[in-house]
């Protein structure tokens, strides 16, 4: 409790007395933070009646590592580290989202060669794989089948080798820089993406013959947690969340950044193919789906890299590294598709310095998170961790 | 390359449709130094204006992406929230600011109506912005802390913040 003024602790009182009707009249359940199926930690306290869920009140915030307070305190290039370890298991893609405002802030992003943004593509989708096979996996084993949890590890393991080979690091890479890359793409890089999406096609068909098509994870996932598309528009949801509840909202083709202007792929929607439209298995479906969409994505990269923009002796990827990274004064939000969602960064740039006065993160996980309250009254205990298994929260984002 | 959705044809048509609901005192001033125009609202008055972009079927402002808390600076004494609206079915953009002089009393911290009877999102961020900027948000349902634990003293993001010495007791090294 802070102890100033009484009105800012209402809140918290009303909580606690809250908590202690309610441990009255019915039970209060902690779930967490060491549960394993809260993917993380995650703290839920759940007010039930029985098995019935009447009311869950989140709680975050103990993986806080003050993101934006080291922020506010580095020099752009050095923040960008700090993003990967937002959301871990998509370091590509966040350091992406924060290098394309900085560069669009420093007014150099016109300039970036093709070869680079294209390169930046084929990670960042990489890693989207690479996320959206440990939603579905621990999905999988949130609801009992252990299996598909090994497979997509496995595969995992793959994109994990080949994003090492590039960075030197296995899951927190900081390789894309503002203005560039750390390096080039190894030799022979592309080969193996080649390879790679060759094995992997048919391992997504097993896959689903294993679990999207199972009838028990069907019946455990369909008409279960459903997400009204006024309501996730409402709670900020975006990602496979509002994509999931049928509505065909995908930055990388609102905004038209980076290299996707150029390259070929649907948006896959939830249709409610085995219950309703925006159910947890209409979430899970869309992952699937997109996971197909971004081989497609890879696969014209690799051609595109191979073909017109093959890499050269004079290619440096280090070349437009701007010497001081001081972008004019302004405000500026960027804003880019992450796996989970509309992944967002606010600057607040005084012009004078290397150090941003203010840099805010809107992380997709964040937002989608604050549904959950919503979505699981009156659901069986057994249904809410379905339930959070299909929203594909990572902690590291939420708190930041 | 990027198709900019901020457009100044846009801000325009939407400064002549809050003036004209409101009055003219609704917008203090335009800021266009940036990439990003911004409309500063009166703070009195941004849960209306934030119900009516979202209702009104010329702008339909119905995603609330980004909401933050900022410190104007230790000489400014100025806090300010700055929302980031999305219009889905006209995949435009909009940026809104609204900021209040502060004494920086701990007792008396700057105080903003909340929006979350408009954007049930609003509802965390503005519990983000009270936990570590200090900006209290009236008429919220449950403005607890939400990152940081609920004995924290002092709000972290603000300018003068200082690190505590002592949690508990415990001297931190």
């Amino acid at each position: 409790m802070n102890s100033h003024h009484p009105i800012y602790q209402q809140a918290y009182q009303n909580y606690e007395q809250k908590i202690a009707q309610a441990s009255v009249e019915d039970m209060v359940l902690n779930m967490g933070p060491q549960h394993p199926s809260t993917h993380g930690v995650l703290r839920l306290e759940l007010i039930t009646d029985g098995e019935i869920v009447k009311e869950v009140i989140p709680h975050i915030g103990y993986l806080h590592r003050c993101f934006e307070k080291h922020a506010e305190s580095l020099t752009y290039q050095q923040t960008i580290p700090f993003t990967d370890r937002m959301d871990y298991l998509a370091s590509m893609n966040n350091s992406h989202a924060f290098v394309m405002g900085v560069e669009r802030m420093m007014g150099i992003d016109k300039d970036i060669p093709k070869r680079i943004e294209y390169i930046r593509v084929l990670v960042c989708e990489l890693n989207r794989i690479a996320s959206h096979l440990i939603a579905i996996g621990t999905y999988g084993i949130d609801i009992g089948a252990f299996t598909p949890f090994l497979w997509c590890f496995r595969d995992r393991e793959h994109i994990m080798g080949m994003l090492e080979w590039a960075s030197g690091s296995r899951m927190l890479y900081n390789y894309i820089w503002v203005g560039g890359l750390f390096y080039d793409i190894p030799v022979g890089f592309e080969e193996r993406c080649k390879e790679f999406v060759d094995y992997f096609k048919p391992k997504m068909l097993e896959m689903n013959q294993l679990l999207t098509d199972n009838q028990i994870f069907i019946n455990r996932t369909a008409n279960v947690g459903v997400l009204p598309m006024d309501v996730a528009i409402n709670y900020g949801c975006s990602g496979p969340m509002l994509r999931g509840s049928g509505l065909k909202w995908d930055l990388r083709r609102i905004d038209n950044y980076s290299a996707y202007p150029e390259l070929e792929f649907d948006i896959p929607i939830g249709t409610g193919l085995m219950g309703t439209v925006g159910d947890c298995w209409d979430r899970y479906k869309v992952r699937v789906d997109e996971i197909e969409q971004s081989l497609k994505i890879i696969e014209q990269c690799v051609e595109r890299l191979q073909k017109e923009l093959k890499r050269t002796p004079d290619f440096d990827p280090r070349a437009l590294l701007p010497r001081k990274t001081i972008p004019k004064a302004q405000d500026y939000y960027v804003r880019c598709e992450g796996p989970k969602g509309e992944l967002g960064f606010y600057f607040m740039a005084d012009g004078k310095s290397e150090i941003p006065t203010r840099v805010k993160s809107r992380a997709p996980s964040f937002s989608n998170l604050s549904v959950l309250p919503e979505i699981t009254k009156g659901v069986l205990i057994a249904d809410l961790v379905a339930i959070i298994g299909s929203i594909d929260i990572v902690l590291g984002e939420v708190d930041r | 390359m990027e198709k900019s959705t901020f457009g100044t044809m846009i801000l325009e048509e939407i400064k002549t449709l809050l003036t004209e609901k409101f009055g003219e005192d609704i917008i203090q001033e335009t800021e266009t130094t940036g990439l990003q125009p911004a409309l500063l609202i009166n703070p009195d008055r941004i849960a209306e204006v934030c119900l009516e972009l979202r209702d009104n079927p010329k702008t339909y402002f119905d995603f609330l992406a980004c909401l933050t808390g900022v410190d104007y600076g230790k000489d400014n004494n100025r806090f300010g929230v700055v929302y980031h609206l999305t219009s889905i079915p006209y995949k435009t953009q909009i940026t809104l600011k609204i900021s209040k002089e502060n004494n920086r009393d701990l007792d008396e911290l700057p105080t903003f109506e909340s929006i979350s009877s408009v954007y049930k999102t609003a509802e965390w961020h503005e519990r983000e912005a009270y936990d570590l900027v200090g900006i209290f948000f009236e008429n919220h349902p449950d403005l607890r802390r939400i990152l940081l634990p609920d004995d924290w003293e002092g709000y972290p993001l603000r300018k003068d913040y200082a690190n505590a010495e002592f949690y508990k007791g415990i001297k931190i090294d």
